[in-house]
């Protein structure tokens, strides 16, 4: 299988026990690091934007504005690529009991919300970018594909593109089949050639079969990994904020990703 | 300015929608001017509107060992497999390839949402699921892939693109990018939807929806009629299939502007648009026909109109066929895809069907009745909420770009 070569020059994550990247390094190496406040303050979207947006659109705007300040880059000319595996959870609990019972009161603004691509849609608004959006999932394997989706970019047109995988916790009679325990969000700029914010060059190969059956070893609380799909993520970040080694993760069902991360700080 | 692609192989390709199961039903309809919508007769409570409906879909069963998938969404993408011989293609680039050098790229907008909607209408007494809905995968936005990868033995790159109703056009983009990095030998691409009260009342919530048969391009429009379908296009490159019709470009971009509605002066779209001609090498000029978004809303309309009538001369015909199939959402993009390899196959250039008092924003490019002329290089807009465009661009086999 072919490899792909990228470069990552800004890292966001948030969780309810990490507010951003320096955050999980500073946890890898042993301190004791603040809890963030539950709300993301997302400081990308304009202030009306910020009160009236959903969930999920806040976690997503709060790691991306977090690694494309960490880039150095200017958020609107990048393309981008969303990554979730659930999408907002608490609009579609909404939605799916007010259409169960009263349909004709849907709120238009939370249907508008609840579209897969809304975390996209806020932020090309709030940042004024015209380059491809895009958003994507793939089940537990949603972190892995959208890396996949995004490295594509990266290579293909020789461009620098933002990434972001976040998913909200469960809600209502939702948690049930989604079992998204805790929020949790990350994001990753990517870009085609070594700079002068690269923190690390990543190796992407593909490798056919599942990894479901292997051993997770990771410097990160298993309990952290599972509580969230977007969380899978955890280990490569966990690599970045350590400085090199490999990884595997799902980029498909059935198609592992090894990841070969080389640092260039 | 962007370099061209090599243009790609399109295989096979086919379509489910209301206008009947597969490419004939859909030549026919078209051919015919005979629109697929009816009165809707499918959300759980009543809604006065006009709906894409695929008929018998309920009678569709799912094979015994794919019966966790069981929905409308994947019965309508079990039933659109089976047309036009589609499922024997990919069966054949599997063995051809691999199975891990297939990749399965698949288009929604809300996936099995319905299931989800029915799971809440029948919770349990102690408010959970009922036993026969717990079943995970399809209360998740990848459910049409996930399903997808079981009933054709894939194990490839398998992503779901959700970005409304550009969903099914930007699939073939990502399938481009994979193929011309050699991660993968061929492409299964498409987009499923179906009908839902989530779409049917969102819309409506958000007064897009029309009373009546949707208008395109027409003065007095007043809104869209929702539609479902199922739609497949098997991508590879030329040389693998040198007589199949071409994906010669593609072309993506975000309005920037407005979750809900486009940008006024179409710069996203126009962006798409440019970059697709790019990337397939084209001047206006050469493009014979354009497959319009023309969804019937006062704004795309107006917006899109506008963006034909300045960009293209008037022998570049364009038309929407909403009014035929209803607005199919995040299966738009693969069910005018086809629409648009139709019209290159046949030299039909389908009439814009609903348009009957035309706005006057609309060009001497529009198509207002069916059209038997030949169509060598073919358009086809998506265009979806939180402003995101998608272009492709199509051509026969004989036009090596």
């Amino acid at each position: 299988m072919s490899m792909l070569s990228i470069y990552v020059d800004g890292v966001g994550v948030w969780s309810p026990a990490l507010g951003d990247f320096a955050a999980l390094r500073a946890m890898l190496a042993g301190e004791t690091v603040p809890v963030p406040p539950a709300r993301p303050p997302a400081a990308t979207l304009p202030a009306n934007e910020r009160r009236r947006a959903p969930e999920s659109v806040l976690l997503a705007a709060e790691v991306a504005g977090q690694a494309v300040a960490m880039s150095g880059r200017d958020a609107a000319t990048l393309a981008c690529v969303f990554a979730s595996s659930h999408g907002d959870q608490p609009i579609t609990d909404y939605m799916c009991a007010t259409l169960a019972g009263t349909p004709a009161e849907l709120s238009p603004t939370r249907f508008h919300n609840s579209v897969h691509n809304a975390p996209a849609g806020y932020w090309t608004i709030a940042t004024g970018c015209h380059a491809p959006s895009n958003a994507v999932c793939a089940q537990r394997a949603s972190f892995g594909a959208g890396l996949l989706e995004a490295a594509c970019l990266v290579r293909a047109d020789a461009q620098p593109v933002l990434l972001v995988c976040s998913d909200t916790a469960g809600s209502g009679p939702l948690l049930e089949v989604t079992g998204c325990a805790a929020p949790f969000a990350c994001a990753l700029v990517l870009a085609p050639q070594r700079g002068a914010c690269t923190l690390a060059r990543l190796d992407l190969h593909l490798c056919p079969g599942s990894i479901t059956d292997a051993p997770a070893a990771s410097a990160v609380p298993a309990d952290w990994v599972a509580s969230s799909p977007s969380a899978s993520a955890l280990p490569l970040l966990a690599l970045l904020a350590q400085g090199a080694g490999r990884c595997r993760l799902m980029a498909a069902g059935s198609l592992g990703m090894d990841v070969h991360l080389e640092e260039c700080a | 300015m962007l370099p061209p692609i090599i243009p790609l192989a399109i295989r096979a390709f086919t379509a489910t929608s209301a206008l009947g199961r597969g490419l004939a039903a859909h030549h026919d309809a078209l051919q015919a001017a005979h629109s697929g919508l009816r009165a809707n007769d499918f959300s759980s409570a009543p809604l006065e509107c006009w709906v894409g409906r695929v008929g018998g879909l309920e009678h569709v069963a799912l094979p015994e060992a794919l019966s966790t998938w069981e929905c409308r969404n994947n019965r309508l993408a079990w039933l659109g497999l089976q047309q036009d011989g589609f499922l024997d293609a990919v069966t054949a680039a599997r063995e051809r390839y691999g199975a891990a050098r297939v990749a399965l790229l698949m288009g929604t907008s809300t996936a099995s949402i319905g299931a989800t909607e029915e799971a809440y209408r029948r919770l349990d007494p102690d408010g959970g699921f009922p036993d026969d809905m717990l079943r995970p995968p399809i209360h998740a936005p990848h459910s049409l892939a996930g399903f997808l990868a079981a009933a054709l033995g894939l194990e490839g790159p398998c992503l779901t693109i959700s970005t409304a109703c550009s969903s099914s056009a930007k699939v073939f983009a990502s399938a481009e990018r994979m193929l011309r990095l050699g991660l993968i030998d061929a492409a299964v691409v498409g987009g499923v939807d179906t009908l839902c009260d989530s779409v049917l009342f969102g819309f409506n919530a958000l007064e897009l929806v029309s009373r009546a048969p949707c208008r395109p391009f027409d003065s007095a429009r007043n809104g869209i009629s929702i539609g479902e379908a199922a739609g497949f296009a098997l991508l590879e490159r030329a040389d693998a299939a040198p007589d199949a019709p071409r994906l010669l470009g593609y072309g993506e971009a975000s309005d920037a502007h407005h979750m809900s509605t486009p940008h006024p002066q179409g710069l996203g779209a126009e962006l798409a648009l440019r970059d697709a001609l790019a990337r397939a090498g084209l001047e206006p000029a050469q493009v014979d026909y354009i497959n319009l978004h023309g969804t019937a809303s006062q704004k795309n309309d107006e917006v899109e109109a506008a963006l034909i009538a300045r960009a293209f001369p008037a022998s570049t015909r364009a038309s929407s066929t909403k009014g035929f199939t209803g607005h199919t959402l995040g299966a738009a993009g693969i069910l005018e895809a086809v629409i648009a390899l139709l019209a290159i196959e046949h030299g039909l250039v389908p009439g814009n069907l609903g348009g009957a008092d035309p706005d006057p924003a609309c060009g001497p490019q529009f198509a207002w009745h069916n059209e038997q002329r030949a169509v060598d290089v073919a358009l086809s807009n998506s265009f979806g909420f939180g402003g995101n465009n998608a272009c492709l661009a199509f051509a026969r086999a004989e036009r090596r770009a």
